[in-house]
């Protein structure tokens, strides 16, 4: 087990905005947290991360808890994924996968020889090596969510949390995407990520988990917890679950 | 090394920086030795050259000993004070940026200016000698830095980076009136003309012994910038994103805001307010290097250096008085400063 949290409630200030969250991300496992807007997901991954201090209850990295760890030493395993943005300075993409390097450079070092491997070994991973002296700021969407996956990667973590890694991305970045979580989790790097289309959840994820009004509402294999009940409580409409060959299933809204 | 083993992957901003890195420093020698020479009491290049080699090497010189005064006591130490303010100025604007996340940012956005200025109005109403109104000018800076910094970490509830801008604001404004009230109680026949001419910054006035004193300051303003290169371009992303990438924003935010505030303040203390340089120059050098700030603070400073001496150059000569350096300063940077919003792509770049 890398990431346990216990008992947790998270919030902003004195607000909570979910609270008696226990979970736990094993070696290599992929965890889906699925949950409506304003449910509390990107709130708790800030928790998670250690970026926000716990309201109550505890974060434990490795057995240890977060709030007794350095930042870097936080960041060493795991590394963060945010929704692919814009950045303000016109980086080239090598230059942004590098600077997940930053957890494993004292504080007045640049990044070196090794680091720079890391970084091309990050992009080769993704795929996206030929975007590498390309600028951040003038790529797509889709291969900026890539840059910052390889980014995270180049920093070496075993645990990645990815904010909605497949919002605003079409339908072939998102299989793309969805794929590279399954690949992760099949080289030992657990990842934990949320996602507004519960089918996801059948294509990469180990293990659900269902957030609803800061609460979790569910937490178990996909196929157990992602049904039209417990989806019908999360969003408050009918959901069909089609199963597909494989164990896999189609979630689509009924209408009419 | 990567780069030597696939030339072809090379950055386009990183080759340009190399070549910037052989020009650039030429240029500027080249700028130097020309302003050197022209003014009032035009001194050919050659001479130039002469009277720099007779004094350094401590010889005595053929030459028209009034050239060697205009060049080596008159000349030589405004052309040092524009170097060496313009270079600092350049350097905390651009570490200013990359802090704030935004290129429009220049080293006033925390009140470092206000602060100093209100310092040396009070020193100039108070009839105080240079060197103490030059001591206010740099207390008053840091001061109101301080100040806002303060308030940003009082107000916890926000985005701390938006949190000091606007506290930046708010100090900025209250330290603007105390200026302008201080204009209103100032003798009108000889410190209000004194305080106007602070305000719009000079260096005519400069001597060597006012920037041998601004060294140590700049020097250690300089240190964790140039120690703190690489982390310059995380800080960028944000507070959030720098953080979750390792960084300890806490404690490398308000250093590196030490480090640049120093800077102006000292800067400033010896010239009064030079606006516009901050805010240009590292523009410049990002549209010339990149926004790698390993390159950009040497190419910010190697500009600045450069645009603050040639705008010198210009102040003494351009007309028959000296005209203030914050004149010329908007004059040049303002319209240049249009032309980036309207030919500006990718953002600012």
């Amino acid at each position: 087990m890398i990431l346990e949290a216990r008992d947790l409630a998270f919030g902003y200030g004195a607000r909570a905005v979910g609270s008696g969250v226990s979970l736990t991300v094993g070696e290599g496992e992929a965890l889906c947290l699925l949950g409506p807007n304003g449910g509390g997901k990107t709130t708790l991954f800030k928790t998670l991360l250690g970026l926000l201090r716990p309201l109550a209850g505890r974060v434990l990295l490795d057995g240890r808890d977060l709030s007794e760890r350095p930042r870097r030493e936080i960041a060493k395993r795991i590394a963060y994924v945010p929704q692919a943005h814009a950045a303000f300075f016109p980086f080239s993409v090598r230059d942004v996968v590098l600077m997940g390097r930053a957890s494993r450079l004292s504080a007045f070092a640049s990044p070196g020889p090794a680091d720079r491997a890391a970084a091309e070994r990050a992009l080769a991973t993704l795929g996206i090596g030929h975007l590498a002296d390309r600028i951040y700021t003038e790529i797509s969407g889709g291969e900026r969510q890539l840059a910052l996956i390889a980014r995270a990667l180049a920093g070496e973590p075993r645990l990645l949390v990815m904010d909605e890694p497949t919002a605003s991305l079409d339908f072939g970045n998102q299989a793309r995407v969805l794929t590279q979580v399954r690949r992760l989790s099949e080289a030992g790097i657990a990842v934990v990520l949320s996602t507004h289309d519960p089918g996801h959840a059948f294509l990469c994820a180990d293990r659900v988990a269902l957030l609803h009004g800061g609460r979790l509402a569910g937490l178990g294999p996909p196929a157990e917890t992602v049904t039209p009940e417990t989806l019908r409580l999360l969003y408050g409409v009918e959901v069909a679950v089609l199963p597909l060959p494989g164990g896999r299933a189609v979630c689509t809204p009924v209408i009419g | 090394m990567s780069e030597a083993a696939s030339p072809a992957s090379v950055a386009p901003a990183r080759r340009r920086s190399l070549s910037l890195a052989v020009l650039g420093p030429a240029a500027l020698l080249l700028l130097v030795l020309v302003s050197l020479g022209i003014g009032r009491y035009p001194v050919p290049p050659a001479d130039v050259v002469a009277v720099l080699v007779a004094k350094l090497l401590n010889q005595t010189s053929t030459l028209d000993p009034a050239a060697q005064t205009v060049v080596w006591s008159v000349r030589l130490p405004r052309v040092f004070g524009a170097l060496v303010v313009g270079a600092g100025l350049a350097a905390a604007g651009a570490t200013y940026q990359g802090l704030f996340r935004n290129p429009l940012v220049s080293p006033d956005i925390l009140g470092v200016s206000a602060g100093a200025s209100l310092g040396a109005v009070l020193g100039i109403v108070l009839a105080l000698p240079v060197a103490a109104i030059q001591g206010l000018a740099f207390a008053g800076g840091l001061a109101a830095v301080g100040a806002v910094y303060a308030v940003g970490l009082a107000v916890r509830r926000h985005d701390p980076v938006l949190t000091l801008v606007l506290a930046g604001v708010a100090v900025g404004a209250l330290l603007g009136a105390g200026i302008s009230l201080l204009k209103v109680l100032a003798d009108p026949y000889n410190q209000l003309p004194a305080i106007t001419f602070w305000l719009l910054g000079s260096l005519a006035s400069v001597t060597t012994g006012d920037i041998a004193a601004i060294l140590p300051a700049l020097g250690l303003g300089l240190a964790p910038l140039v120690l703190l290169r690489w982390r310059v371009n995380l800080m960028s992303l944000g507070d959030e994103e720098a953080r979750a990438l390792g960084l300890e924003t806490r404690r490398l935010r308000p250093v590196l805001v030490a480090g640049a505030t120093l800077v102006t303040a000292a800067a400033v203390s010896v010239t009064g307010v030079i606006g516009w340089i901050g805010l240009i120059v590292p523009h410049v050098a990002r549209l010339l290097v990149g926004p790698d700030f390993r390159r950009l603070l040497p190419a910010s400073m190697l500009l600045g250096a450069g645009y603050l001496t040639a705008v010198d150059l210009l102040a003494r000569t351009v007309a028959a008085i000296e005209v203030p350096l914050g004149i010329l300063t908007a004059l040049v940077g303002a319209p240049f400063f249009l032309w980036l919003l309207a030919a500006g792509k990718r953002g600012w770049a």
